[in-house]
């Protein structure tokens, strides 16, 4: 997959609604605002970084950045995590609670595309009791029969 | 005045703003409301005591509304007053109980002294101007803007008011920091920077005296610019940090009254006979106290913009010939990143071997252009970020002169090669053992005037501080022909604090390396400046922060060295580049001792855990990089990997890993907010293949004491 820069574009009146990427994890479709992507690359060689999570791969080169990736398969329990073809890195930007800017690759099995999610698309997560922990999640859309659920992203990777 | 009380009076100030909007001249719209609102202000302050100047400012008030009310409209004049009067309660209200009101606005003490006998524009002077709110939201690029020129003119007026101490009538040097002053004075003039304003104004003042002869600089002067100069350096650091955002926006107060009557003291105590021009100059000044304290920044006098928009014409002149551009350091940043990922593409490029197979001279030729084009690339993009340390060394210069005030002392501090370059980062870091450095030197090395004569030498005690480039490193050295340090008495006073053991023997060396340990001091006395027994320690911890090293010489009577080595640049460093399984790591080759594939005779443990390696004849514990870092190596067997002796702060400790791999220059790179706990690791570097090498921290590697620890 080619490198692909995403252009800002201006959200609608839904809090949550907006543009979206969508992306694989499993068989289940998830969706980041694109506000918060910088870009989507490749999946390239890893340095893993010893003393961490599982879930914190490790870092990467990004341009002569280093940055660290995060396997979100991993972190969000997906049992199956092998590297095909179709798993890329996407490169997002998020604040730390010290407002700080920080750059992270997220790994995912596969990007789908960009939805525009209007307000008629929300749903507001299901409470699924205490066997699922919802609060990285913003919402639910279901878009063309599909359900995708909305990330926090900024708290998927600061938590 | 109770809160309540307070509460509600602000309440009716208020509203009696709104009531203004309605108000025109000559007619009696809002006049009935705005009565009564007064009246109702009146009567609350009449059951409570009230700070004098706010009951002062309500009877005038009251007196025009009262003449309103006669007339049957508002005049222009009385709506003038009016809405003035309106702002300056509004602030006087909100000017908390401890600090002083602020002073009247001209508009009505000028008629108040027509209609009561008010002492206001007498005391004007020793009054302080009000706390200054910033308008972030508005000016945060302006303001961020004028922080650096502020930073840079007082930095210049400093020097510039040092070397006057020498020459006090160089005319190039007073017009040099009359500019600067008159630069400051405008910049907080335009962005509401009242006090500052003010100040600034007042020195620019004394300045245009002495550059007009009027005035011959002594050493009063200078003091009380340099203290002025401290005072806007203190606003300024306290304006950045809010535009920076590490403090909440608040009013900012900067108390300038006592320095304000300093230097009207000082240029009347100076000029000698009441000169005429002077005298003016400063009535001059006085006329415009007021204004600054309205929201309008204060109008120049006109003779003094003449004179200026002269001085500025030679300005461009006198400045660096060749010119700069201000960068910001985070694009900069981003070029040497680019310039070395720029690099690593063309040795991909270059080592492809596709590319080998090709036999064409004529690429061969455009291949090599390319290389010498990028090394050139690299090597300029490196030198951006080395500056010299001659600002750094000039704040010297200062600190001495203060220090040695303070302590009694004469003292000269000679300086040498300000303009050896170093990396931005390493200077900014090196400021403050400096300044730990100059301060023993004046305060432990240098003896009082009369100490010195009595031992033969000038009365006047001499520091010099050099730098110089030396093989790769930059070294700066501190000396002084002061007392030197007496190392029976550092070896007893660590005896006394238990830093050494009773009765170890220790070479010279060892002794003055007592001297970073935490916690040692020999002053006999505390004293102000130094002694409290924290700093070389301080200075030691930084010095090796920079990757740097530091030396003492010492001679008893003649005074003492002490030599800082440092690296040209905190970006690159000298690697040596060893695998462990399929992972690469770098040490850095100022801590790498030595390297062997060891036998099984050299390696031994205790109770089958702590390893050991002896090293010709010495034992040192061993470390399985593998194991600490968990990894999965080639071998588990020494005798087949390779074991480095690592050496941190005078402590050995070996390493095992699976192969040495290369040694190369690596440009070292953070690890960033996530990776900020992770032990044992600096941070990392790209290398040559494009992937990333994690740096090994030497120092908590060595550190790490108990064998548990090792073996997890």
């Amino acid at each position: 997959m080619s490198t692909a820069i995403i252009t800002p574009t201006e959200s609608s009146t839904h809090p949550t609604a907006g543009k979206y990427l969508s992306f694989l994890l499993g068989n289940e479709s998830y969706g980041i605002d694109v506000l918060k992507i910088r870009e989507i690359i490749r999946m390239v060689d890893i340095t893993s970084v010893p003393q961490m999570p599982a879930y914190i791969k490790g870092v990467i080169n990004l341009r002569g950045k280093i940055i660290p990736v995060v396997d979100l398969r991993i972190r969000f329990g997906f049992p199956n995590c092998e590297t095909t073809e179709r798993t890329c890195i996407v490169v997002v930007q998020v604040r730390s609670p010290l407002n700080i800017t920080i750059q992270m690759g997220l790994i995912v099995d596969a990007v789908e595309e960009v939805l525009n999610i209007v307000a008629g698309d929300l749903e507001e997560t299901p409470d699924f009791g205490t066997q699922l922990d919802t609060e990285y999640l913003t919402g639910m859309a279901k878009v063309k029969g599909r359900v995708t659920s909305l990330l926090d992203i900024d708290r998927v990777i600061i938590s | 005045m109770t809160t309540t009380n307070y509460m509600e009076v602000s309440c009716r100030i208020e509203k009696l703003a709104m009531e203004m909007v309605f108000t025109q001249p000559g007619k009696d719209d809002g006049l009935l409301p705005i009565n009564s609102l007064l009246s109702e202000i009146e009567d609350s302050f009449s059951t409570q005591p009230v700070p004098e100047p706010i009951a002062q400012a309500v009877g005038l008030a009251r007196k025009w509304v009262d003449a309103a009310l006669e007339e049957g409209f508002f005049s222009t004049d009385c709506l003038a007053r009016l809405s003035t009067w309106n702002q300056w309660m509004q602030r006087a209200l909100q000017t908390s109980a401890e600090l002083p009101l602020p002073p009247f606005p001209p508009i009505f003490t000028v008629v108040a002294s027509t209609q009561v006998p008010n002492p206001a524009p007498e005391t004007l002077p020793s009054v302080e101007p009000l706390p200054v709110s910033l308008d972030l939201a508005e000016n945060a690029d302006l303001l961020r803007e004028f922080i650096g020129e502020a930073r840079e003119h007082l930095q210049e007026i400093e020097m510039g008011v040092l070397s006057l101490e020498d020459k006090p009538k160089d005319e190039h040097t007073l017009h040099s920091i009359f500019r600067g002053f008159h630069s400051l004075k405008g910049g907080s003039g335009f962005l509401n920077l009242g006090p500052m304003n003010r100040l600034a104004h007042e020195l620019e003042s004394l300045l245009e005296l002495a550059r007009q002869h009027k005035l011959d600089i002594t050493s009063d002067h200078i003091d009380v610019i340099l203290a002025g100069a401290d005072a806007l350096k203190k606003f300024m650091a306290a304006v950045e940090r809010q535009v920076e955002g590490s403090e909440p926006p608040h009013p900012i107060s900067m108390p300038i009254a006592a320095l304000v009557a300093r230097i009207t003291d000082v240029v009347q105590g100076g000029s000698g006979e009441p000169d005429q021009e002077s005298g003016s100059a400063t009535s001059s000044s006085a006329q415009i106290t007021p204004e600054t304290n309205s929201e309008l920044p204060s109008p120049e006098p006109h003779p003094e913009k003449r004179n200026d928009s002269a001085a500025e014409q030679e300005a461009p002149e006198q400045r660096s010939i060749r010119g700069s551009v201000k960068v910001d350091t985070g694009k900069l940043d981003s070029l040497i990143d680019l310039v070395g990922e720029m690099v690593v593409a063309q040795a991909q490029v270059l080592e492809d071997p596709a590319l080998a197979k090709l036999e064409s001279q004529q690429l061969a030729r455009n291949l090599s252009h390319l290389r010498r084009i990028s090394n050139d690339l690299q090597r300029i993009s490196m030198s951006l970020r080395m500056v010299p340390i001659r600002s750094t060394f000039h704040k010297m210069t200062r600190l001495v002169r203060d220090l040695s005030a303070k302590a009694g002392k004469l003292v000269e501090l000679r300086l040498s090669g300000e303009e050896t370059e170093l990396d931005r980062n390493i200077i900014e870091e090196l400021s403050d053992p400096l300044v730990h450095m100059i301060r023993n030197s004046v305060d432990h090395g240098i003896e009082k005037p009369e100490v010195r004569v009595a031992r033969g030498k000038p009365a006047r005690g001499e520091i010099r501080l050099r730098a110089r480039h030396e093989g790769g490193n930059v070294v700066i050295e501190i000396t002084d022909d002061g007392a030197g340090i007496n190392a029976e008495r550092v070896l007893a006073k660590a005896r006394e604090r238990g830093i050494i053991e009773p009765n170890a023997e220790l070479t010279e060396k060892e002794i003055f390396a007592l001297l970073f340990a935490p916690g040692f001091s020999t002053a006999e006395s505390i004293t102000d400046i130094s002694g409290r027994g924290v700093g070389m320690d301080v200075v030691k911890r930084n010095v090796d922060k920079l990757r740097g090293k530091i030396e003492i010489e010492s001679v008893p009577q003649r005074g003492s060295t002490f030599t800082i080595y440092l690296p040209l640049t905190l970006a690159i460093i000298d690697g040596l580049l060893v695998s462990v399984g399929r992972e690469r790591f770098i040490l850095p080759t100022l801590s790498v001792r030595e390297s062997f594939r060891p036998t099984a005779d050299m390696i031994s443990s205790v109770c089958g855990r702590g390893e050991m390696v002896t090293v010709r004849g010495q034992i040192r514990p061993l470390l399985r990089l593998h194991q600490y870092f968990n990894l999965q190596p080639d071998t588990t067997d020494p005798t087949q990997a390779i074991v480095i002796v690592v050496q941190s702060e005078g402590q050995d400790r070996c390493l095992l890993v699976d192969r040495l791999l290369a040694k190369q220059e690596v440009v070292i790179k953070g690890l960033g907010e996530t990776f900020k706990n992770s032990r044992g690791l600096t941070g990392a570097a790209i290398l040559g293949d494009g992937r990333v090498g994690l740096i090994l921290d030497v120092n908590s590697l060595v550190a790490l004491k108990d064998s548990a620890s090792l073996q997890e």
